[in-house]
């Protein structure tokens, strides 16, 4: 900054001048380099932020209703609650209902309302196969006729509740609660609290792994770190090896070792070790075997790259100053790579989190992991507000992780390579 | 600075995750698109329909295939890029579709009437193409003398020792338990109605909860049974026989107490190919055509007048031989519309427990 300014005519450029020649240098190399980032920013954007952003948005928003049964679901707001809602509501109802049906969007909506209780669905298509154009007497008779469930409010309020433009119902359900008839929040019952239990086992799952990867992948890297290049580099070869293979081939892989005629109680057997084959696989311990081999290379590979940078004349040093190895090494060396198991054990973490192809093909039924039910409510049932709440919150509940070791550990002292 | 070995790896994976998602195919404009579920059963349809269609009518059909949901069906209509014209679709997705408006209806005259096919297969928007079935299998080389003949045995650990593979999820699972429970196959979907059937199915899957291995894809239960991780798994049928056929199994099917179910062509709403698209399907519904599909897979078909022609040694493997079709339940696709997402949960919690 302090440079001598040197120009044709040096005495003649004032101070200001100057300063004005470095600001606009200045601001040119900080557009270039805005420009450098803009195309990565820009992807993150789209890619990123987009996407997240939309999924939360999706986990609340609750279109359905407006857009089948626009008028009712404007008219209906203004009912208090109390009896049924009048009889220019019911009349609209009766009439978008009969006209959702002949345009055959009536599924939509009927399958919203079934999330709140299972039976609206066959209750709506019911109706709107037998209502006719005009009312015998009052829509309030006749819609009471044709199922006593229209002449309660309860029905009409989850219609009510269905017609806001968005929703807390999915939310509500990623973490076992629901609303009742007054639109109070009580907990699902006990045949359908789920989720917490999920969300708690894939936490759970996922820091097993993660002690697993880093009690196994601490040694793998300092030996690593050790050995002079030309045999390390061929032995993070075998380390990066997995890498190369899909996770599919290397999930079914981890079948046929452990399956009850596998390799593995085969040779159990062959030795004499047991008798009968062990359940190795389809249960939490196949688990637990199989995503701490595919997740080991996360771990091992930020730890080494720290190791690789310790001078080994602290080691030495400490030996000089009387320290044992065990208390060299607890003291010296360890703290030293803690940045190391920090961003290995987030990244692990991070991604056991998220694991479903291996828990769905290596456990059992209650060794899924949330994705499993995200994949189920995406693809199967296609029950979207749900996916994404169950993806907000396991977000949430992930960043809430992340800001408690940050107070922990530090942010700062993460070295991912 | 050099890359580290690591780097390079991590860049191999990146490159091999995007390769692997691969070069996108868009299918040019062609005269028809049909869809199908991959694998050997389309290989069995390419040779049986696509080709001799291709043949008979001049047109340009190309072939894609799907894993099933309503919602790529969906995406597809309301995408606006229409690309398929023709696709088979699973019993749900006949229904959801057809509610949803997403399905051209079905000229069922120019199909010879709906007389001509079994009932199962005559939909307003969709004509049956295939009946498949779940049952009980095991392998009989494991299993000498008498093999377990209903879900009842299925359920007897004592006198069938060993693992169960079931699919994971209610489907077809509460039906089986609840026929294992004594119940009628034709009273089975009066019972889940109500909330005490649906107790007493999860009450009898209680008694062999430690004893099943839940399987999640249709390749997983042959695999199971093959490597003797099971004793007995409930399965596809046509998975059942092509393993017999080609890898020469001795796995059984039992017939009793199956539940079977129709896969049917559908014409995508809005096709700009409809009268190709009937004319093909026409195609496959003629008896002389269906009847050969058996040759290559064991499913049954749907054109009543195609049973006749079916070689009878074929016959006793598919769904629709009238042995195995008395013994067997409908699924109840009405009922898993409705009752889908409340029975996955419980089901769900029931096996956390």
């Amino acid at each position: 900054m302090a440079a001598p300014a040197v120009g044709s005519g040096g005495a003649a450029l004032t101070g200001r001048s100057l300063q004005r020649q470095l600001q606009r240098s200045n601001r040119l190399r900080r557009l270039q380099a805005a420009a450098l980032v803009a195309p990565l920013l820009l992807y993150l954007l789209l890619f990123f932020l987009w996407p997240i952003a939309g999924m939360l948005w999706r986990s609340i928003d609750n279109p359905e209703l407006r857009q089948v049964m626009p008028q009712t679901a404007s008219l209906i707001q203004g009912w208090e609650g109390q009896d049924l809602p009048d009889e220019a509501v019911l009349a609209s109802f009766a009439a978008e209902l009969r006209q959702s049906y002949q345009d055959k969007t009536l599924a939509v909506a009927a399958k919203r309302l079934a999330y709140e209780s299972p039976g609206f669905r066959s209750l709506m298509f019911a109706a709107a196969r037998a209502l006719p154009e005009t009312p015998e007497g009052s829509w309030r008779a006749t819609l009471t006729g044709l199922d006593p469930k229209w002449g309660e409010p309860l029905t009409w309020a989850i219609i009510q509740r269905a017609a806001a433009p968005w929703t807390p119902i999915y939310l509500l359900a990623a973490i076992d609660h629901r609303l009742d008839a007054n639109g109070g929040i009580v907990a699902a019952p006990a045949d359908q609290a789920i989720y917490l239990g999920i969300f708690l086992r894939t936490f759970w799952i996922a820091l097993v792994v993660t002690v697993l990867c880093l009690l196994l992948g601490y040694p793998v890297a300092y030996q690593l770190a050790a050995l002079p290049p030309r045999q390390s580099n061929l032995l993070l070869i075998l380390v990066l090896l997995p890498f190369w293979t899909s996770l599919l081939v290397r999930t079914a892989a981890w079948v046929v070792l452990l399956q009850r005629e596998g390799v593995i109680n085969d040779l159990l057997i062959k030795l004499g070790l047991i008798g009968e084959p062990l359940q190795l696989v389809y249960n939490r311990f196949g688990v637990y075997v199989a995503m701490t081999h595919i997740l080991l290379p996360f771990m091992i590979l930020p730890l080494y790259s720290v190791m690789r940078g310790l001078p080994p004349h602290y080691m030495r040093a400490a030996a000089s100053l009387g320290a044992g190895p065990v208390r060299a090494f607890w003291r010296v060396y360890l703290p030293q790579t803690v940045p190391g198991i920090g961003a290995g054990c987030l990244l692990v973490f991070i991604l056991a989190i998220g694991y479903y192809i291996t828990p769905a093909l290596i456990g059992g039924a209650n060794d899924q992991m949330v994705s499993y039910f995200v994949a189920f409510f995406t693809n199967q049932t296609i029950n979207w507000g749900m996916a994404s709440a169950l993806g907000a919150v396991l977000l949430l509940a992930t960043l809430l992780l992340f800001a408690l070791y940050a107070r922990l550990v530090g942010i700062d002292r993460l070295k991912l390579g | 600075m050099r890359a580290k070995p690591w780097q390079i790896g991590m860049l191999t994976a990146v490159c091999g995750a995007l390769l692997a998602l691969g070069p996108v195919r868009s299918p040019a404009a062609a005269d028809l698109t049909v869809t199908s579920w991959g694998g050997s059963y389309q290989d069995a349809q390419r040779s049986i329909y696509f080709e001799p269609f291709k043949q008979a009518s001049g047109l340009d059909l190309i072939e894609d295939n799907w894993n099933g949901g309503v919602g790529a069906i969906r995406a597809k209509v309301e995408g606006g890029g229409q690309e398929w014209d023709v696709v088979q679709v699973e019993a749900e997705e006949l229904v959801l579709g057809c509610e949803e408006g997403l399905y051209e209806p079905i000229d069922w005259s120019a199909l010879g009437g709906k007389e001509k096919f079994i009932e199962a297969a005559v939909n307003d928007c969709g004509v049956g193409a295939i009946v498949w079935s779940t049952a009980v299998s095991y392998d009989a080389d494991k299993i000498p003398g008498d093999g377990p003949k209903s879900w009842a045995d299925f359920w007897d650990v004592t006198k069938f020792p060993g693992k169960r593979g079931l699919r994971r999820g209610p489907k077809y699972t509460l039906e089986f338990a609840l026929m294992a429970d004594g119940a009628k196959p034709s009273e089975v979907y009066d019972l889940l109605r109500t909330p005490a059937g649906v107790d007493r199915a999860f009450a009898k899957l209680d008694q062999i909860k430690d004893d099943v291995i839940w399987w999640e894809a249709g390749a997983q239960p042959i695999q199971l049974l093959g490597s003797g991780e099971v004793i007995m798994t409930s399965a596809y049928n046509g998975r059942i026989s092509a393993a017999n056929r080609e890898e020469k199994r001795n796995f059984k099917v039992v017939w009793p107490e199956s539940i079977y179910a129709v896969d049917s062509w559908v014409i995508l709403k809005n096709s700009p190919h409809k009268e190709s698209a009937l004319k093909f399907i026409e195609f496959a519904s003629r008896p002389e055509n269906q009847s050969k599909l058996p040759n290559s897979i064991a499913y049954g078909v749907t054109n009543k007048d195609a049973a006749g022609q079916i070689d009878k040694a074929l016959l006793q493997d598919l769904p629709t031989a009238p042995e195995n079709l008395e013994q067997s339940l409908q699924l109840d696709t009405e009922f898993w519309v409705e009752n889908t997402d409340a029975l996955t949960e419980r089901f769900a919690a029931w096996s956390a427990q």
